[in-house]
């Protein structure tokens, strides 16, 4: 039998703000190429493990790896130190995120987000970062709004920039936090079309997806595992059929219970 | 009475000084631009000593007068081995004591600016200096040019200053024609229409400025 090594791996993870405990010992493991829709609770604690992915915050305590290599500890001496920003910089190639807030950057033109990151980042040539970018921007269905700013966009819009802009840097790992939370209900669809296509047709074919969702039938369409978190642990794991039409937990079920009404 | 004879005939050498005025207002502006940003910059360090040291520097700046510095710069500094022309000298006091305000300026910029920016040019992988100058100055900058501005006027008018460390500019110009003439009255008339004349219709520029760029994004 070939064993497949997980690409993601949270070893003992804990995180505390103050008193506060987020997470409270996570083991977990992500495959590459799966699809893993994380649901649970606000203030479960979801955000955070993908905060700790994308190095924009620290565990308190645990190892995370990504390929096999530690994220936020550098090994010297045989003895687990924090990890310099350049291990950091180094690390963040492979993930990239799309935020409940889009957080675009309002000084420039859809096409300037989308292309910024492939120059300056990357070193890419200018001429090539806008034929990546507008491959991207079509993708998500915007090419008629190159040259617009984001203040003139809708919500739904400025996601989709978003996600192209995440896209076009062509990371093995994508992280959405929350993607719809923030937008109209009338604009939740043409997102969820746009994560959809990237699921489906899969980009590069084998992106690692963790999508932190309250889209319940939208995990189940294109999540192969649906994780359940809640009050910083993780209460009951597996196939979106296992889990949404057997919750075994009670806290799963209660859970579920909101959304069927 | 006003003697219109002679200020016509004292205002070609009222005005061939204002160049000095002039320089020492843009190559001071100017340094304290450069300096005010390394500030702000320096003063949202991670490393504590260096931002509580940056802070301590531009504290105790700002509360001592413009006066004593430039006394310090140009009568004190030449008995430690630097003496600077009084040019350079009013130029390096003016740039450092305006700095310290155009950092607190950068900063409500800077401040201003999202940290969900921050968030986002990390996820890009931008390294922290490219994160400054793609994403947060372009940002910081363009709300806080009014501003700049009118330190920028208001840095104009101080700089008869000056003129207490020996430097002839429009004011000690004039002082000194009064002085040869017992003539006062025209030479400070003079010196105030022309900074009026500079100061105003700069104010209502950076209005419309103001205006404009609020307008872009």
């Amino acid at each position: 039998m070939i064993t497949i090594k997980p690409i993601i791996r949270y070893n003992k993870i804990t995180k505390a703000y103050g008193d506060l405990k987020v997470l409270k010992g996570i083991d977990f493991e992500i495959y590459p190429g799966e699809k893993v829709a994380l649901i649970g609770p606000s203030g479960s604690g979801k955000t955070t493990l993908a905060r700790l992915l994308m190095t924009l915050e620290e565990p308190s305590s645990g190892t995370i790896e990504v390929e096999g290599k530690l994220l936020w500890h550098e090994k010297i001496n045989g003895k687990l130190v924090r990890a310099k920003e350049k291990h950091l910089h180094e690390m963040r190639k492979d993930i990239g995120m799309v935020f409940q807030h889009f957080y675009l950057f309002p000084h420039m033109t859809v096409l300037n987000n989308v292309m910024e990151a492939p120059i300056t980042v990357l070193g890419m040539s200018k001429k090539e970062a806008k034929k990546q970018a507008e491959l991207m921007i079509k993708k998500v269905g915007l090419i008629d709004k190159l040259n617009i700013y984001p203040v003139q966009l809708s919500g739904g819009q400025k996601q989709r920039v978003a996600i192209a802009r995440a896209l076009v840097m062509k990371p093995k790992i994508m992280l959405f936090d929350e993607p719809t939370s923030a937008l109209d209900p009338e604009l939740v669809g043409e997102v969820l079309d746009v994560i959809k296509e990237i699921a489906v047709e899969g980009n590069d074919t084998d992106m690692t997806m963790l999508l932190i969702t309250h889209e319940m039938d939208f995990a189940r369409e294109i999540a192969d595992r649906i994780v359940f978190f809640d009050e910083g642990v993780i209460v009951e794991q597996g196939s979106p059929d296992e889990l949404f039409d057997n919750p075994k937990t009670p806290r799963l079920q209660t859970f579920l219970s909101r959304f069927n009404s | 009475m006003f003697d219109w004879k002679f200020a016509v005939n004292i205002l070609p050498k009222i005005l061939a000084s204002l160049k000095i005025t002039i320089v020492a207002t843009f190559a001071g502006f100017f340094l304290a631009l450069v300096l005010g940003l390394v500030l702000s910059i320096l003063s949202k360090s991670r490393i504590k000593p260096v931002s509580r040291l940056t802070n301590g520097v531009v504290l105790f700046i700002r509360n001592t007068p413009l006066l004593v510095q430039l006394y310090f710069i140009f009568y004190v500094f030449p008995e430690y081995g630097l003496t600077l022309e009084p040019l350079s000298a009013g130029i390096l006091g003016l740039g450092i004591h305006y700095s310290t305000y155009l950092s607190e300026v950068y900063r409500s910029g800077i401040e201003n600016v999202p940290h969900g920016q921050w968030e986002a040019a990390k996820a890009l992988n931008f390294t922290r200096m490219e994160t400054w100058t793609k994403i947060i100055l372009p940002q910081a900058i363009p709300p806080i040019l009014p501003v700049l501005g009118n330190y920028l006027i208001t840095m104009f008018k101080e700089t008869p200053l000056l003129s207490a460390i020996t430097l002839v500019e429009i004011l000690q110009t004039a002082k000194i024609i009064g002085a040869g003439s017992f003539k006062y009255l025209e030479g400070f008339t003079i010196v105030g229409i022309i900074f009026f004349i500079l100061s105003y219709p700069s104010s209502r520029l950076i209005k419309s400025l103001d205006v404009r760029l609020n307008k872009k994004f």
